[in-house]
């Protein structure tokens, strides 16, 4: 029936004509409402003969879906159009900044202490803590260091007015003597006491001031006692802390003979980079030693039974090497143009 | 210590070059801090002879000079120096010579050729001395090549002892060292006893025989002062650090640093009768020669004569018995001083002496007779005179010991963590000169008169570790039982609670722990703060007892660098005094956690209107730092804040510090701008976390009814909050404030609170009655204790 066609391809055309869905309707109701040309048609077939009536009903109802899809097909034209329409107008600069308020920070030397917390964590460690203002028998005596003895030259001391068994500690060592005797005092009683190992970060004191060194700056003592402990042991942990503290195998790190009163024997660590603005300088990072025997006593340890190892390093000087940072003092100047640059 | 390389070499001299030789001795415990050449590298320089001097016929400052440099004929060389002068022998760099940054060529200066550059100190690069021509000995050889005249191929080592290391303050002892190191041998000048040609003597008493248990001393007769040092010895002073002054103070400051023996010269004219080594007199004073009067401590050890006190034993000689340069009679001291007698002393007086220096870490008890022979030789030989014999008091048990210290060879294989037979730890030690002698299983070992850091075992597994080498020694994977850490879920770490602050845009800072004493007097109204006996600055002499001082000084100082939103915190300890402070008696050491907001609430931004931080905004950090905790707040009177802008935080009932606006007057006096807020509050607190505790979810659906109260204006929220809660029925879930109004339609002196109240039954659904019926009692109670009125 070429006029059915002809009717679907009219209603086509003219739906795709419209410019909206009101006129959308219109055009429907022309094709498909109670007087639309298809809806006539299909009064019409009452006319026909029962056998013609069927085939032309047929016919008819299919020009009638073909002309329905066409509808919704371009109904849905017309909505996609219209949202289209609405979300270009909606469109954002989306190179404005974002909005609220932005973030803190850590001080450079938090980074390099969480780190070195972490990283000894990993293998054991615990955190200990200890006073500031600390005891004279803490900090140089249980230390090994008796009155007198020439190693305090090497410690310029802030003392407090009218006290005179008190003092700023001068290293975090002390924190050792208070770790023994704490562990003793738990564990002193047992067949065997579990090895002790603790890593102390801290602010220490003493009397200098100028571009490497701050009246009060940072320390990070560790130590570990058990009965097996050894100078190999020691050297083990500490290359393997400065590989992976400085994320480089490029690396050399070199054990010194030195002296301190509370080790023996008694090292400094020096490290050399393979590369970069260092490459080649030796830098002494940390002094270390095996816990000296007087010392184990004074923290209630047996050293015959038990050995033990301890280092000391510098937190700030390990920052500077990691950040490339060259004047100590920026560090407890405060200043937000700097420290903000270490989020 | 500093020492001229070419010296050592002289008494030992391994095939190594500089660089080697400064790792080989750093690598042994001497730490070889500086190795610098006397010279930069320069060629082509001679000595020279200026045989005529005329005036430049074109310039009046330069001279025309007729140089022999021995080259056969003269040079003619153009020189502008002041003090060249005909028979002045001096560096000549000839045509082709290189000097530090230039070569010298034949060329005309001012019309006039030249042919060769006269030198002055700096221009060979050897001083900044540039005064004139560096003018050499008169007897210096011409056209001998000036780097070989003057040894300048030579390094000049900086080593820093440990204090342990006594033995190696010498070029002896350093050379002992390399020789053990090297294996090669070590070559001493020989000393002669001098045989003395004079009979006099000064006797000496030993009246301290613990602190001095010998002295050795000798008369000088007929001595020249005044003769000069000879040039290889002013060499080697200078390449140490040590001035030339006079012959004889510079033969006892070289013995002293050849051989490590500290020698006094007294001007033997001036003495009385015998040398006594004695304790001080009540009240006796002595002129030392750095023209310090003291007035000795009753422990510090004298030389005196029968009449007066005349030197600081082992520290420094009296001015009133020193030599000058018309003495011509010595007495010369060498004695050995305890180091327990020494130690600390000179530092008592303001000053340490490379005497007290050594003396305090330990000399060598068998070094001063040889030392005394040493120097006789040397003074005679320059000063000439004649010798009287050594006399020697000696108190052979108040010597240090040497007792033989037992060593375990299997302890210290387990200490170190090596495989070292036996006989190997002998033979090391032996290479030290330490004696060993077998004892069964053990060694025993006895050390050298020199060595005073050999005591116990651990001294002598130290000595083999360095011996064998650091570097030998294995580094191995620690290993230990695995045991797995604590890890309390009710406490958290110094790091979440930095990162919780960092996250709401505070920044980390690190202040000193001694500030200004106004900070403390005006912040916390200290007026008896704990000071520091020895401070570096007086901006810097009490301690602390607060975090805030040090964070305004933040903001104070970013603001000086027009930085205005500073937002601060810091992590550290205060110090307050507390009789009975744990750990330490005396002081209280809290570790507090304190920040400071100023400027702007936000950072500056297009889509925010721009508004103040406030109180409210430090104060929701405050809370969420602690969240899921809740924090009291009540008014509180505190020297460092605004008094109506200041609350007492509380957690479980108990105070954990403050949070406010600051004080205006300070904020005015301290130039802060607008009013920065802060908080400070103790670590402790917050380091406690809450493990979560679960409580069934109801199913029924909840109820919501607002209320608006009408209140006093002063009313704090947080008494009407407790009082609507005193009466609420258990299925009042929460009653939250959500909005403060005052202002029309609300009297004056009044505000209005609106609150949401949460009704909800875990079992069954509320009922409209029962919920009209909570919130009239809430309001009636409400109306009652508040005099609150519902709002119309």
């Amino acid at each position: 029936m070429d006029k059915l066609d002809q009717l679907v391809q009219q209603a086509t055309a003219e739906f795709a004509a419209v410019a909206d869905g009101v006129q959308l309707e219109q055009a429907k109701a022309r094709f498909l409402g109670k007087t639309g040309v298809l809806t006539e048609q299909l009064k019409g077939l009452g006319k026909l003969a029962p056998d013609e009536r069927r085939a032309a009903g047929a016919e008819i109802n299919r020009a009638k879906d073909a002309i329905e899809a066409a509808l919704e097909a371009r109904r849905h034209a017309l909505r996609e159009a219209v949202l289209l329409a609405q979300l270009a107008a909606e469109a954002l600069d989306v190179t404005l900044p974002g909005r609220g308020a932005s973030q803190g920070g850590l001080h450079p030397v938090s980074r390099t202490l969480e780190r070195i917390e972490g990283l000894f964590r990993s293998i054991g460690f615990v955190v200990a803590d200890g006073p500031e203002i600390e005891t004279d028998w803490h900090n140089f005596t249980a230390l090994n260091t008796p009155e007198n003895h020439p190693a305090r030259s090497m410690h310029d001391t802030f003392y407090l007015e009218g006290h005179d068994e008190v003092l700023l500690r001068t290293h975090t060592s002390p924190v050792q003597i208070r770790s023994m005797l704490n562990h003793v005092a738990r564990y002193g009683a047992r067949e065997s006491m579990p090895e002790l190992r603790v890593i102390i970060p801290g602010r220490v004191y003493r009397v200098d001031s100028d571009a490497t060194h701050s009246p009060m700056f940072h320390q990070v003592e560790g130590l570990w006692v058990g009965e097996t402990v050894s100078f190999a042991d020691l050297k083990g942990v500490i290359a393997d802390f400065l590989r992976k503290f400085f994320e480089t195998e490029d690396l050399q790190v070199r054990f010194r003979p030195s002296f301190f009163p509370f080790t023996e024997p008694s090292a400094e660590i020096d490290v050399a980079f393979m590369s970069g603005a260092l490459k080649g300088r030796w830098l002494e990072i940390a002094g270390c030693g095996m816990v000296h025997p007087n010392v184990l006593r004074f923290g209630g340890i047996d050293p015959e039974r038990y050995t033990g190892f301890a280092f000391g390093m510098g937190p700030d000087r390990l920052t500077m090497l990691r950040y490339g940072v060259n004047d100590l003092r920026l560090f407890f100047e405060g200043d937000l143009r700097f420290l903000s640059q270490f989020r | 210590m500093q020492f001229s390389e070419h010296w050592l070499r002289s008494l030992v001299n391994p095939p190594l070059d500089s660089e080697a030789l400064g790792h080989l001795l750093t690598m042994a415990g001497l730490e070889v801090e500086e190795s610098a050449a006397v010279a930069p590298p320069f060629s082509g320089v001679v000595v020279a002879c200026i045989v005529e001097a005329e005036k430049h016929p074109n310039a009046d400052k330069l001279k025309l000079c007729k140089v022999d440099a021995g080259q056969g004929e003269l040079l003619q060389i153009v020189c502008g120096a002041p003090n060249a002068a005909v028979g002045m022998k001096v560096p000549c760099a000839v045509v082709g010579a290189k000097l530090p940054g230039f070569e010298i060529k034949a060329a005309k200066l001012r019309g006039v050729e030249s042919f060769g550059m006269l030198c002055s100190a700096r221009e060979l690069g050897l001083s900044e001395d540039h005064g004139g021509l560096l003018e050499l000995a008169a007897d210096a050889p011409i056209g001998q090549n000036v780097r070989d005249y003057l040894a300048l191929d030579d390094t000049l080592f900086t080593i820093k002892l440990t204090p342990n290391r006594s033995d190696c303050l010498s070029l002896a002892g350093v050379g002992r060292e390399v020789a053990a190191l090297t294996g090669q041998s070590l070559v001493l000048p020989e000393i002669d006893g001098v045989a003395p040609t004079l009979d006099d003597r000064r006797e000496i008493v030993l009246d301290a025989p613990d602190g001095c248990p010998r002295y050795c001393g000798r008369i000088l007769r007929g001595v020249d002062a005044k003769a000069p040092s000879p040039e290889w010895m002013k060499q080697r002073l200078l390449r140490s650090g040590v001035r030339s002054i006079s012959a004889l103070v510079d033969i006892t400051n070289y013995v002293m640093l050849e051989l490590g023996q500290p020698l006094h010269a007294f001007d033997n004219a001036r003495l009385t009768g015998a040398i006594h080594v004695r304790y001080p007199r009540e009240g006796e004073q002595l002129l030392l020669l750095n023209e310090q009067t003291v007035t000795p401590a009753a422990d510090t050890l004298l030389i005196a004569d029968d009449a007066r006190a005349l030197a600081l034993a082992g520290i420094m000689g009296g001015e009133e018995s020193g030599i000058t340069l018309d003495t011509t009679d010595v007495f010369l001291e060498s004695a050995f001083f305890a180091p327990n007698a020494i130690a600390g002393r000179a530092r008592g007086y303001g000053f340490v002496s490379d005497a007290s220096h050594r003396f305090e870490r330990g000399v060598d008890f068998a070094l001063a007779v040889p030392a005394i022979e040493r120097a006789t030789q040397l003074i005679l030989e320059i000063c000439g005179g004649a010798a009287g014999p050594v006399v020697e008091a000696v108190s052979v048990d108040h010597l240090p010991a040497r007792k033989p210290v037992r060593l375990r060879p299997g302890r210290a294989r387990r200490l170190l963590g090596i495989d070292l037979d036996d006989a190997a730890i002998g033979k090391l030690l032996e290479g030290v000169h330490l004696t060993v002698q077998r004892d069964g299983d053990n060694l025993l070992v006895v050390p050298p008169s020199f060595r005073f850091d050999i005591e116990i075992e651990e001294d002598l597994i130290e000595e083999i570790a360095r011996l064998y080498g650091y570097d030998n020694i294995p580094a191995l994977p620690p290993q230990g039982g695995l045991a797995m850490l604590d890890r309390s879920e009710s406490g958290r770490s110094a790091w979440d609670v930095r990162h919780l602050l960092a996250g709401r845009d505070y920044q980390e800072v690190v202040n000193y722990a001694f500030v200004e004493e106004a900070w403390e007097r005006d912040f916390c109204a200290n007026d008896a703060p704990i000071r520091l006996a020895n401070p570096i600055a007086s901006q810097m002499s009490v301690m602390r007892s607060s975090l805030v001082p040090g964070l305004a000084g933040n903001l104070v100082a970013n603001r000086k660098r027009q930085l205005n939103r500073v937002r601060v915190f810091e992590i550290g300890r205060c110090f307050e005094r507390k009789a009975d402070g744990e750990p330490v008696a005396g002081f209280h050491q809290p570790v507090r956690v304190a920040a400071l907001a100023a400027g702007p609430a936000l950072p500056e931004q297009w889509g925010a209107p721009t508004r103040l931080v406030d109180f409210y905004d430090v104060k929701g950090d405050l809370e969420a730092l602690f969240a899921p905790r809740v924090l009291k707040f009540e008014p509180v009177s505190d020297p460092a804040l605004h008094p109506g802008r200041a609350a007492a935080v509380l957690l479980d009932g108990h105070r954990i510090g403050v949070v406010g606006e600051l004080h205006p007057v300070w904020v005015q006096r301290y130039e802060m701008g607008a009013a920065p807020v802060v908080f400070e509050v103790d670590m402790d607190d917050a380091l406690l976390a809450c493990l979560p505790a679960y409580q069934e979810i109801s199913r029924q659906p909840a109820v919501t009814r607002d209320l608006a109260l009408v209140v006093e204006q002063g009313l704090a929220v947080a008494r009407v909050v407790e009082v609507l809660g005193e009466v609420a029925p258990a299925v009042v879930k929460g009653i939250e404030l959500f909005d403060v109004y005052h202002g029309k339609g609300i009297d004056p002196g009044k505000k209005s609170l609106a609150f949401r109240v949460l009704m909800q039954d875990t079992q069954r659904t509320l009922e409209d009655a029962e919920v009209d019926a909570a919130i009239a009692v809430i309001i009636r109670h409400a109306e009652a204790v508040l005099g609150a009125r519902l709002r119309g």
